[in-house]
């Protein structure tokens, strides 16, 4: 569809959103990356039944834990959407980022490009 | 001039002479020219396309580029309208008497389509005479089109279009359902033109001996769908009948069963073996990468840096050895693919190019090509993900690339090799129903050779078959349902089992095995694929007062009635269209019913043409080739009274017949019509498989008809592997389309079966069973139910055969001892570290 989106997306493929671990989403945080987000089947139409069910819930424990460490938990989020649906992808996309550039830059980025420089 | 050097300028033509032993024709059709219908400006206006040209309009690589304008001044439309039925249903101007089944469908497409595009409103308008809708799901689009993105449908035939000159905008007159001339100027007018056979496949059907029909068509046996006159040819596609994509697909599967069952002694005697050498063991060895980045045309070196994106790759971890092509995915490219594979010792690959579902397996046929596991590849995504939505930057889009190489190569020094499983394939087939479709589909693998369990409910075979006479055709039901059954009975290969209850299932594609209860008695059977032909019913009506007064009948009914007594005693015979179907409870078309309608009234007035025959409709569906049975029941007498969802038909029993209230369309008025007898168009219901998908797992639309894999492409195929499915079980079809799809799932089968082995998918799951505290988080979690618990060892057993690799048991084990092949945990960090390292 070639449609236009952010270009400070970067996607890592997984076989379904239930494989998606909470480690990996608070690494990504860790690590300094702005944002995070999950991007799964409908509910109710996952293709491995439920797994973008479990993914939702450990999005929502994601944002907890961010919370209570001081970091904005709508940093992370999930989102739904059937694969064949091209424009939605990029209207969240561009969604996400504009939301996430509200929030400002991840505060966690100076320190972990100052440990990378250890 | 090709940038890849494909086209030899100098080519000459080239005749050779091939001896086969079966043909299939599906030389399909070319769109219907509407030049000569001069009167709707095609050709002279420039405002005025065709639906072929309007596709092209709209596709990102058409020619303004997938911005929705119209040809005069590049203006982007604000009104839009559709003519259907040009070059088909018009006997006056153009000699096309059939229906082309597609344009209604495509032209609604095209209106959604065209809206999304456009960021303001855009009016849509089709006129039509009928929307034919009546595939399976197709007339909740409809509705979807209508009631959701507001697309306007009319009903009139638009005889003439004028152009207003100063502005290349047109004027379409019509007249509506009060009588009243209604002018609306549009900016573009779309002609949904139909579908109609070249002159060059008449050509080769005359050398090839094939009789057409007086469209063009290739003349078939409504029994034997693919079959031509000449024996060991076969036909499919629009060829044989116009038909939509799904159908195309299906007929094409059959005629391949078809085709393929004249060739059984001869299978394998002439196909190569593809060799593959052995595989070296490189779990000790450090990762040596060689990454291999693709310009892929201009496509992404027309945006992407290529040379800066490989030189950067080489800098990076691992890597020995880098390379840019114009084309990745080229044979040429394979081959140098390989020779660099060996020269550098390399024992891990990444591709810089497109989506992996396009390429991930070939490239991965090349790493086993030169002895390196499949598993030891990894792409990056740099033009779908890249190239393509960043055209208009390149740097970052450059940046981008490197950072998605950068990811790419990180993650493949943590690949490790996987092995697949072999699996042998058990021969034998096992089909549920013993209906025309099951009978056929086992008829088709039986005459493979491979051995068939028939299994059937009821005592006797045939299903709905049973209740039928004739097809519109006149072709004769019982005598064809007769001489099937003796050819099933007879047949060496097919074992039926009638009376039969599934009561257990257990297994997987190549190896399933079904337990079957005849009463009492139980048996276990072990067979390699399923074919579900479970069937449909007539719907039973509630409306109407059906179940209060005998002289309110289904169409089947009716279809005894005059069996038995013909029609002499029937003075007046009302039909209404559509009951129990394009309903609140029911939104999808039963297909069927229209032609069931055409073909009763066609038969009461072929018996007694005094009898005054009504058909109350919305819609008359009658597509394709059976549009003539529609004219001839006109040219016959049989009323046809249009009314609107809102407004149904009331009706009254009386001493003098049924009365039957509605307004007539045209005359604007309301009617009283007497009837001896009302006929009612029931609609199919899918039969109760309730238990039966309860214990096999399989999976129903709302409508209780099962789904298949994709709607498109894989018409025949359940989502399960080695499942197949056919016949009014997916939806409802006439006879002829029953058999062509149950022909289909025998091919599908019998790729299937004649395999001597399988490999499954090393993506599993895999227990550490030290570490595993056997909480049974996982067996609880799995949503196949895979994990078991061994209670004799004392261990979590993930059968790789059956696990989906999903990674939900890897990821809700709290000890994470249990990881996904292919996804590991590192796997996919090394993916975050390597992109958040570099700084985003």
């Amino acid at each position: 569809m070639r449609l236009d989106y952010p270009v400070n997306i970067k996607i890592i493929r997984v076989p379904c959103t239930g494989k998606v671990d909470v480690m990996h989403l608070m690494r990504s945080i860790q690590m300094g990356a702005d944002g995070a987000y999950a991007v799964g089947c409908l509910e109710g139409a996952c293709h491995y039944k439920q797994g973008n069910l479990r993914a939702r819930e450990r999005v929502m424990h994601v944002q907890k834990l961010l919370e209570e460490v001081g970091l904005e938990g709508d940093r992370v989020r999930m989102y739904n959407l059937s694969s064949g649906e091209g424009p939605t992808f990029a209207a969240y996309a561009k969604e996400m980022t504009e939301h996430i550039k509200k929030l400002g830059p991840n505060p966690l980025k100076k320190w972990s490009t100052a440990k990378n420089k250890e | 001039m090709c940038v890849a050097k494909a086209i030899c300028y100098d080519d000459v033509e080239r005749e050779s002479t091939l001896t086969v032993g079966s043909i299939i024709l599906a030389s399909g059709s070319q769109g219907y020219d509407p030049s000569k219908l001069d009167f709707l400006g095609y050709g002279k206006y420039p405002n005025v396309v065709t639906s072929e040209e309007f596709e092209r309009i709209l596709s990102a690589s058409g020619p303004y580029r997938g911005h929705l304008c119209r040809p005069l001044d590049r203006e982007e439309p604000k009104k839009i309208a559709w003519l259907q039925c040009v070059g088909s249903r018009d006997t006056n101007k153009c000699g096309n008497g059939y229906c082309s089944s597609v344009c209604c469908m495509y032209a609604i497409k095209e209106a959604m389509i065209a809206k999304e595009h456009v960021h303001g409103e855009l009016d849509c308008v089709v006129f039509n005479m009928d929307i034919r809708s009546f595939g399976k799901d197709y007339e909740k689009y409809y509705l979807r089109a209508k009631d959701k993105d507001g697309v306007r449908f009319v009903k009139a035939r638009i005889h003439t279009i004028t152009e207003i000159p100063e502005t290349g905008d047109l004027s379409v007159r019509f007249v509506n359902e009060a009588g009243e001339i209604l002018e609306e100027i549009f900016n573009m007018v779309v002609l949904s033109v139909g579908l109609q056979i070249p002159e060059t496949s008449k050509v080769l059907a005359k050398q090839l001996g094939i009789e057409l029909n007086k469209y063009n068509f290739v003349t078939t046996d409504p029994f034997t769908p693919v079959i031509t006159s000449r024996p060991g040819v076969y036909t499919c596609g629009v060829f044989q009948g116009p038909k939509d994509i799904p159908s195309s697909v299906t007929e094409a599967s059959a005629a391949a069963c078809m085709a393929g069952g004249d060739l059984v002694e001869a299978r394998g005697t002439e196909t190569k073996a593809i060799e593959i050498p052995d595989q070296q063991d490189v779990a000790e060895q450090t990762p040596r990468i060689g990454v291999f980045v693709c310009n892929c045309g201009i496509n992404i070196g027309g945006v992407v840096n290529v040379p800066k994106v490989t030189e950067y790759a080489g800098t990076l971890p691992y890597v020995v050895f880098t390379d840019h092509n114009l084309f990745t995915c080229s044979q040429d490219t394979q081959d140098k693919i390989k020779e660099k594979i060996i020269e550098h010792k390399l024992n891990r690959v990444v591709v810089a190019s497109c989506s992996p579902k396009t390429h991930e397996q070939m490239f991965m046929e090349t790493l086993e090509a030169c002895g390196l596991n499949r598993y030891l590849f990894e792409m990056a995504n740099i033009r779908n993900h890249n190239s393509w939505i960043h055209s208009k930057s390149p740097e970052l889009a450059t940046q981008k690339a490197k950072d998605l190489v950068r990811m790419a190569i990180a993650r493949s020094a943590t690949l490790k090799q996987l092995n697949e499983k072999v699996i042998s394939v058990n021969k034998q087939a096992l089909v549920i129903g013993g209906g025309i479709s099951g009978m056929n589909a086992a008829l088709g693998l039986g005459k493979q050779g491979f051995k068939v369990f028939l299994l059937e409910k009821e005592s006797e075979l045939g299903g709905f078959s049973l209740k039928l006479h004739h097809t519109i055709e006149g072709k004769d039901v019982k005598t064809y349902i007769k001489e099937l059954i003796e050819q099933v009975q007879q047949n060496p290969n097919i074992e039926v089992i009638t009376k039969a209850r599934v009561t257990d299932f257990a297994g997987y594609k190549g190896n399933f095995t079904t337990e079957v209860a005849v009463g009492e008695e139980k048996q276990k059977l072990e067979h390699g694929i399923i074919i579900v032909a479970t069937g449909a019913k007539e719907y039973i009506p509630i409306e109407y007062s059906y179940n209060e007064d005998p002289r309110v009948v289904t169409q089947v009914q009716l279809g005894d009635i005059l069996e038995d007594k013909g029609a002499a005693e029937l003075d007046s015979v009302v039909m209404i269209q559509c009951v129990g179907s394009r309903n609140k409870e029911n939104e999808n078309c039963s297909r069927i019913c229209c032609q069931n309608a055409v073909k009763n009234s066609l038969a009461i007035k072929k018996l007694n043409p005094e009898t005054n025959v009504y058909v109350l409709y919305r819609d008359i569906r009658t597509y394709g080739l059976l549009e003539e049975y529609y004219t001839e029941a006109r040219n016959l007498g049989v009323i046809f009274i249009r009314f609107d969802e809102d407004h149904p038909p009331q009706v009254e029993p009386s001493s003098e017949g049924m009365i039957v209230k509605v307004k007539d369309h045209i005359l604007q008025k309301d009617l009283e019509i007497r009837a001896d007898l009302l006929a009612l168009s029931a609609g199919m219901v899918a039969e109760d498989t309730t238990e039966l998908c309860g214990i096999m797992k399989f999976n129903r639309n709302p409508e209780g008809f099962f789904i298949e894999a994709h709607v498109k492409l894989r018409p025949v195929d359940m989502p399960g592997e080695g499942i197949f499915l056919c016949g009014t079980a997916h939806g409802p079809k006439l006879i002829t389309e029953a058999i062509a799809q149950a022909q289909a799932a025998a091919s599908r089968a019998t790729t299937f079966l004649s395999k001597s082995h399988i490999k499954l998918s090393a993506i599993t799951a895999q227990v550490d069973t030290e570490h595993c505290v056997k909480c049974l988080t996982c067996v609880r979690s799995c949503p196949f139910e895979v994990p078991v618990f061994n209670t004799e060892k004392q261990v979590i057993e993930i059968d790789d055969a059956i696990c989906h690799g999903c990674g939900v048991c890897a990821s809700v084990c709290p000890r994470q001892t249990i990881q996904l092949n292919f996804y590991e945990d590192d796997q996919i960090t090394s993916k975050i570290d390597a992109l958040l390292a570099g700084g985003m």
